[in-house]
């Protein structure tokens, strides 16, 4: 297998995570004691020359983000982790928090520094409930120890973080639901603009990142911007944390440097499909990625190589299925999914979702016809067209990629009503 | 049912209470309705709206439609364990609805049901993290993974047998 070049992971399984003193033994804070002597400018400009993208779906520039915010005025401002993870086949940001709670804590303190806040949560997915004791600890010995709290390192800086709870609604991983949950309210989606780098918690500015995001920043800060840039494979840059799931020999979480090729991970480090069976497919970037086809998986894993050949870099799942799955039950449990998490604030996803499950429902019981290939694939860009959130605009990319690779599989159900 | 018992005035005192610990702080609500419904039987009574919002300010209404949004609560008695099998598709590649059907027999119950000692409820839910180990399953708050229908039943028993918590 490949060796894994860890960043994220730098510390995961290195020192036990009930010891500060074991982590900073490592290194550890020494990024934002760093941090706090280079000042904000130059901060950002090494945050920025890393060119890290956020790591929690959507791959905006993380240095833009922080210099909007802090540019933006405000008594108060607050750095939110989206730690949230409820994308079916993302495991990362878990791994990351049992195994190294105190490099994200470093990575918010950083963030906050650069944008000028003084507060921060972690939005927790209830599904971790082991994790809010590991957390809670962890920001209680950074308090003791002069990491969190006011004044730190002798300079006017003060940070200190919370952690909170979510409920297990999947869309409160979307900034804006995230936001109105801690808030204490229904996680609903909310109207942008205003975006959140002007308005986010409680009116206030705020700037939101991903755990896997946050848990790279004090590796940037200590070893410079260009640094981080210069570790993918080719002209790519930095690393990814994947989650490799589903019919694999060796599932699990790995970080590799960006450009690594899906065919790699899938066969070098996933080990191939168990049992002799052949691979079918392969959802990448989560549940609402794209499905894709065996003889497509030649390419490098980066967010422009992903969308040129028709796959999802997203949150860097690989979920694998081999020749015994039927892709149309995939697709009918995908849009399972998204029907129950669903908010139901807007139209096109909240009716859009339910009427996708009914036609392929219908399809699979043979009752199909070539009309309803079509209605499907209007309904599907309706909802990409109108929908609110991120959540109803991605939800039918399973259905509009498996129509276009495994439109045969479409077609022999409804030509045949389903027998082989 | 058990847990009846948390409509009685000794248990809206305690809800009462809780409540009270986080007053003024709005995102502290989750944190009080996980805590009052894990000293409610694993469910939120009605009343508990009502008296959240006298303490809080909060309006009943808000609190009623926050409560009703999050999969995680439930206006209805559930047992002492709450077993949610995940369903999501990482995990029914490799075998869940299998591990969810060997559970749902042992018990005799469906999703949704809880048995008649008030010990089990079955629910589905979605994707809990453990994608690569998968099948998983949550009971309470402990996540069991790498599941087949014969260890499901077995890790069932454990719990029947007090062994495990
Ligand atoms: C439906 C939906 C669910 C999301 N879930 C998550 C999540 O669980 N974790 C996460 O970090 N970002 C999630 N996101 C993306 C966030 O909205 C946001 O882009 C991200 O947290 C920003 O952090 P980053 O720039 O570090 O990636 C989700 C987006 C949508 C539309
Ligand atoms: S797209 Fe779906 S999840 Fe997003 S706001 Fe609309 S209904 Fe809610
Ligand atoms: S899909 Fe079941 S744990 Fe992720």
């Amino acid at each position: 297998m490949m060796q894994e070049t860890r960043i994220a992971l730098r510390f995961v399984g290195k020192y036990n995570p009930d010891s500060i003193e074991e982590f900073c033994a490592l290194g550890g804070y020494e990024g934002l004691r760093k941090a706090v002597e280079m000042g904000q400018k130059n901060l950002i400009q090494e945050v920025s020359d890393a060119s890290l993208w956020g790591y929690g779906g959507a791959a905006f520039p993380t240095g833009r983000k922080w210099s909007v915010v802090a540019a933006t005025k405000g008594k108060q401002k607050y750095v939110v982790c989206d730690a949230d993870e409820g994308e079916p086949g993302t495991n990362k940001d878990r791994v990351i928090m049992t195994g190294d709670p105190h490099s994200l804590l470093e990575g918010m303190a950083i963030a906050g520094f650069a944008v000028g806040a003084d507060m921060g949560y972690i939005y927790l997915r209830y599904e971790y409930p082991q994790l809010f004791p590991v957390l809670e600890k962890a920001i209680d010995d950074a308090r003791k120890a002069g990491y969190l709290g006011r004044n730190l390192f002798g300079s006017k800086f003060c940070f200190d973080v919370k952690v909170v709870s979510g409920g297990g609604a999947y869309v409160c991983g979307e900034e804006t639901a995230l936001l109105e949950s801690i808030e204490g309210k229904r996680g609903e989606p909310r109207y942008k603009p205003p975006y959140p780098s002007e308005a986010g918690l409680f009116g206030c500015p705020t700037v939101i990142n991903n755990v896997e995001t946050l848990a790279i920043v004090p590796s940037i800060v200590l070893n410079g911007g260009n640094w981080y840039a210069s570790i993918g494979i080719g002209h790519h840059h930095g690393t990814k944390v994947f989650t490799l799931s589903g019919n694999l020999v060796n599932r699990g979480v790995y970080e590799y440097p960006r450009g690594i090729t899906l065919r790699q991970l899938i066969e070098d480090v996933g080990g191939g499909c168990p049992d002799g069976h052949r691979l079918l497919g392969v959802q990448t970037g989560g549940a609402s990625g794209n499905i894709i086809s065996v003889d497509m998986i030649d390419f490098p894993m980066d967010v422009e190589d992903c969308a040129a050949a028709g796959a999802t870099f997203g949150t860097g799942d690989i979920m694998v299925f081999d020749d015994t799955q039927d892709v149309l039950e995939i697709v009918e449990n995908l849009l399972e999914f998204f029907t129950h998490e669903s908010c139901g604030k807007c139209t096109p996803c909240r009716e859009g979702n339910t009427r996708l499950l009914q036609l392929i429902r219908k399809i699979r019981r043979g009752d199909g016809t070539m009309e309803d290939l079509d209605t499907l694939q209007d309904l599907c860009q309706t909802m990409k067209d109108c929908s609110l959130c991120g959540l109803g605009q991605a939800s039918p990319t399973p259905v509009i990629s498996t129509l276009k690779n495994f439109r045969n599989v479409y077609l022999n159900k409804i030509e045949r009503g389903g027998k082989e | 049912m058990q847990e009846e018992s948390c409509q009685t005035s000794v248990d809206l005192s305690r809800i009462a209470a809780i409540a009270g610990r986080y007053k003024d702080e709005p995102d502290q609500l989750m944190r009080i309705l996980l805590e009052i419904q894990s000293c409610c039987g694993n469910s939120i009574p009605r009343e508990a709206a009502t008296v959240i919002s006298s303490v809080t300010g909060i309006p009943e209404a808000k609190i009623w439609g926050y409560i009703t949004f999050y999969a995680m609560f439930s206006d209805k008695p559930r047992g002492k364990y709450i077993i949610r099998m995940c369903k999501s598709a990482p995990c029914h590649i490799v075998g869940a609805q299998a591990v969810a059907q060997a559970i749902s027999e042992y018990l005799g119950i469906a999703p949704g049901e809880t048995t008649e000692d008030g010990m089990f409820t079955l629910e589905y839910c979605e994707c809990i993290g453990m994608c690569d180990t998968a099948p998983a399953i949550m009971i309470n708050d402990s996540v069991h993974s790498g599941l087949t229908p014969e260890s499901a039943v077995e890790l069932i028993k454990s719990y029947q047998q007090g062994g495990a918590e």
